[in-house]
This record gives structure tokens, sequence and C-alpha cells, in this order.
């Protein structure tokens, strides 16, 4: 789509204007980078020639804290990670210990564990579409948002007690059967959401505010996205079809019908398609989870202390936001050698210079949006 | 359980010696290597393998060994759905050859080793702190950086008393 303000821009030459190139400093403290990131941004007029992101704010040494604490008490601290997808960090560690143990979550678990994460993860894409939207300027979608999350946070209280961070999982399995009306609960929330999502679309997708605002910004090529790192929602948006929920299936995802939704362009707008679709597939999978959850132990035969023998494992899950990884090495004893985490925003973040180079200055806060990254999880 | 499969041949093939070992621990691969010859070991697993992907890198440290750094990378493979873990071992004051240019996503993955272990990588475009400030001093994850002494030792000096922690 040509957009007239970007014809207009390009013909008007630095060398006419004889400006120079401007430092201008985004955040930490600033509502649209989502937390504590600072961008130190060089202009040349409304363009970014360059890009730096300066992180560590919210850095927490999680990994150090995971070296001096039992396997079962470091679990409470990956939910503070991605504060937003608590669920998800949760079922990471969790199955990267099993994996160490050599142990397996009875099927049981497994299953519910996929609604939760299924859930956490149209959760995290909610909050990512309201901020994102009222970032750019669509006051209305983060009201809607958040009342259609809170119906998920609901569900995660009535399971767990908490509704954030959720220390939902436990190794080996769950903590908690499902509560009575469980099912019932997903069920009307899916049953629901399916409007609420064509809600959300009619105020968006063809909006010629939000389509101006998203179409051709912030464009990651597939090589670049590979070469970079990046996974998740913003590596789909480019064109390419990976999602480890297919290619190395965890939890339940083996039994389940769903698709892997992609674009082409790997602009702004694409990954804005590509979560909305994402999140219709997540409910999808919920429903199918449901239908059937098998009867049966929820917690494996793990013994009360843990101690895996010594090695190491990587394992990794589709995050909200991407691939979520931990590599744990243990030395025979009761605590971590060595936690890793591979997060997600972290590396996707390191792909904002390459989007954001050429693009103009109001752009940034839409590009910073979508690549959707949690502060929590960049600094650790 | 140590491992032998096709890659592992065709890469003890063309690179003889610098593959130390290869191992297989919970069905995972782990080629571990000679750290002087990183460089060319990854663009060979790259172009040739199909290792187009760097998941992670990271690092370990085990301070009892001569050389105390694990250097961990986890490459993936989209066409065959596949990931290997190659390691290189580096000595304290030991420079590592950067990947960065072959794995543009190396570039923060290096700046945080760095700030966490100390390691130096050769060729790195920037090799400053990235999680840390600036100015801080000991590298964190280190095994003998003590959590505790930062803090007592800031309490004394600052604050004239001795840290209740």
């Amino acid at each position: 789509m040509s957009d007239p303000r970007t014809t207009e821009l390009t013909n008007v030459s630095t060398t006419v204007l004889g400006a120079d190139e401007i430092i201008l400093n985004m955040g930490p403290q600033h509502p649209s980078t989502h937390g504590v990131l600072r961008v130190k941004l060089k202009l040349d007029g409304e363009r970014v020639v360059d890009s730096e992101c300066i992180i560590g704010y919210l850095h927490r040494g999680v990994e150090k804290i995971a070296e001096h604490r039992s396997y079962q008490q470091f679990a409470p601290y990956v939910d503070r990670m991605d504060y937003v997808a608590a669920v998800s960090n949760g079922l990471g560690y969790c199955e990267a210990v099993e994996k160490l143990l050599g142990a397996e979550a009875p099927l049981r678990a497994r299953v519910v564990r996929t609604i939760l994460t299924e859930l956490q993860r149209i959760a995290s894409h909610l909050l990512w579409l309201g901020t994102h939207a009222l970032d750019i300027g669509a006051l209305t979608p983060v009201f809607y948002c958040f009342r259609e999350r809170e119906e998920i946070l609901k569900i995660f209280e009535k399971y767990c007690g908490a509704r954030l961070t959720t220390h939902a999982f436990r190794i080996g399995g769950l903590q908690y059967e499902t509560y009575d009306g469980f099912e019932q609960d997903v069920k009307r929330f899916c049953d629901d959401f399916t409007h609420r999502i064509d809600e959300y679309e009619t105020l968006l997708t063809e909006n010629r505010i939000w389509v101006g605002r998203t179409k051709g910004v912030g464009i990651l090529s597939a090589a670049d996205a590979i070469a970079l790192g990046v996974t998740g929602p913003v590596l789909r948006a480019s064109g390419v079809k990976w999602d480890l929920r297919k290619a190395m299936p965890y939890a339940a995802y083996d039994q389940y019908k769903f698709e892997i939704p992609t674009r082409e362009t790997g602009d702004t707008y694409d990954r804005y398609v590509v979560r909305m679709e994402e999140m219709r597939q997540s409910r999808l999978i919920c429903l199918q989870a449901i239908e059937n959850i098998p009867a049966g132990p929820i917690m494996a035969r793990i013994g009360k202390v843990l101690k895996p023998p010594p090695g190491e494992v990587y394992h990794s899950i589709e995050a909200p936001k991407g691939e979520l990884g931990y590599y744990i090495v243990s030395d025979g004893t009761t605590q971590p050698y060595r936690v890793r985490v591979r997060p997600p925003s972290f590396i996707n973040l390191q792909a904002f210079d390459k989007m954001a180079r050429g693009s103009l200055v109001a752009d940034v806060v839409a590009i910073i949006g979508t690549i959707d990254i949690v502060l929590g999880e960049v600094d650790r | 359980m140590p491992l032998d499969n096709e890659l592992v041949q065709r890469l003890k093939a063309r690179f003889g010696d610098a593959i130390r070992e290869a191992t297989l621990d919970r069905k995972q691969a782990i080629v571990t290597i000679a750290a002087e010859q990183l460089r060319e070991i990854s663009r060979y697993c790259r172009d040739d393998e199909k290792f187009d992907m760097l998941v992670d890198l990271t690092a370990v440290d085990w301070p009892k060994r001569e050389k105390r750094f694990d250097v961990v990378l986890i490459l993936y493979s989209f066409a065959k759905n596949e990931r290997v873990r190659l390691k290189a071992h580096a000595g304290e004051n030991e420079p590592v050859p950067s990947v960065c240019e072959i794995w543009p996503a190396a570039n923060w993955l290096e700046r945080e080793c760095y700030d966490m272990f100390g390691i130096v990588f050769e060729g790195h475009p920037k090799l400053t702190r990235i999680l840390m400030p600036d100015e801080w001093q000991g590298y964190p994850l280190r095994k003998d950086y003590d959590i505790l002494k930062q803090d007592t030792d800031w309490v004394r000096e600052n604050l004239g008393i001795e840290s209740g922690q």
C-alpha cells in the first residue's frame, strides 16, 4: 500500500533541510516501552538511522538464584520472568526438570497443562493486543481485551488460587485436581470468545487508521528473522511455518488438530493477523481438550527429594512470545548446577534495530509493541 | 553415552582432532569441540549441515577444572528438525572466537555471556555489559561470585554497620 506520509518524507532529503542527526532517548520511563526498556534512537529528521536498546533495569539474577534453590523451590521464580504468561513459563521449567529426571507427567496432567497453557496464550495475546492498540492510538480494544482476559484469570484463580504468578504446575504433574465445573467454565469462555475475536477484528482489521499505522511498518524478512534467532508469532508472520507445538510436540499437543497461521510480508499488520488467528487456534485446542480429559493420576512417582543424575538437558516450549527454553545442568545434588533460560523476548528484541532502521520515529512505538516483549523476561 | 551418527562422522572427517568428543545425554546430541576452531565448525554447521538457527549461546562454570568454562551453543536445523549442542572449553583468560558474523543472534548472547562470566569473545563488534550496569565489578554467574558479599560490603562501607543477612 502506498502510504502518503512515506512518499512525502522520502522526497525531502536531508541535504535540503540541512538537518543534523540527533540522539533521542526513549524510556526507561515511557508508557509505550512496556516496562523499563530504554531505546537510544539516532534520528535524521523524523527517520531512525540507528538504534540501541539498553536493557537490564529489571535484572534480578534469576539464573543465579536457581543455583541456590532446590529444583522445586525454584519453580515459582520462573513465573516472575514472563509475568503475563506465568503458566507457560512453569510448563517449560517443569517439563525440563522431568526430562532431566527421566520422568514424564501422567496423561491427565499433560492434558490439563495443555488447556491452561493455551488459555494463558490467549490471555497473553489479549494483553498484547490491548496495549499494542493503545500505543498506536486505538483506545477501545484494551477495555474489551481486559474483559476477556479477566475471565481467563478467573479460571486460573479457581484452579490454583492465583491469577498472575500462578505456579500452576509441579514437577511431575499437578498439585491440584481440576475443580468441579472446570470444563464448563472453559467451554463457556471458548463459546463466548469466538464472537469476541470477531468484535476486536471489526474494530481493527479493516480500520483505515490501524491499517495505515501497521502495514509496511517494521518489516522483517524470513532470512533476517532466522539469522537473528527470532521465534514465535514474529517468525511466523515473516512466512516461516514453524511452531514447536508441531515440530517437537510436548505436553499433549500431538493429540489435537490445529493450524499454524503464517503470513508473508513480516510487517506489523501481519504479526497482528497471525496473533489473532493464533488465539482462534488456541481456543480450538481448548475445546478439543475439554471434550476428553482422561481419568487417572495427576502426579508421577518421582519422590519428594529430587536428585537428577548428573548430566544436562535442553527443553523448550512454544511460549506466547516464542521459543522458551531451559538448559539445566545437574551435578547430582538437590540443587541445579546451572539453569539457563532461553528467553524469547530477549532474543526477539534483538531484531528491533533491524525493524526500526529507516522507519519514522512515531512507528518505533508500533514496532516495540509488535515484538511483544515483557521486560521481566528480557532482563531476568 | 558416546554418540556416533552421520553428523559426527562428517564432522570428524572434516575437522579431525578438533572434534574432541561426541555424546548423547538424555537423547540429546552434544559435540565437544576445540575452542580455536569454533568459528570454522560453526560456519560448516550452518552452511553444510543446515543448522541455520542459533537457538542459544551460554556458558557453564566449572572452577575446579583446568579450563573452567564450557561455552555452549545450541543449534537448530529447520530442514532436519533437529538440535545439536556444541561445547567448547575455555580457560579464565582465554578468548573464544565470536560467532556473530555467522549468526547475528549471537551478538546479545555473547554480550550476556561476557557480562555474567567474563568470557571474552574475539571479533565481537561491541563486547560490553548488557544486563548489569557498566561499572559493575565481578561476573555474577561465576561459581566463586558470592551473592551476599557485595551487599555486606556495601552496608559496611556506607552504613558503618555489619549486615544482618
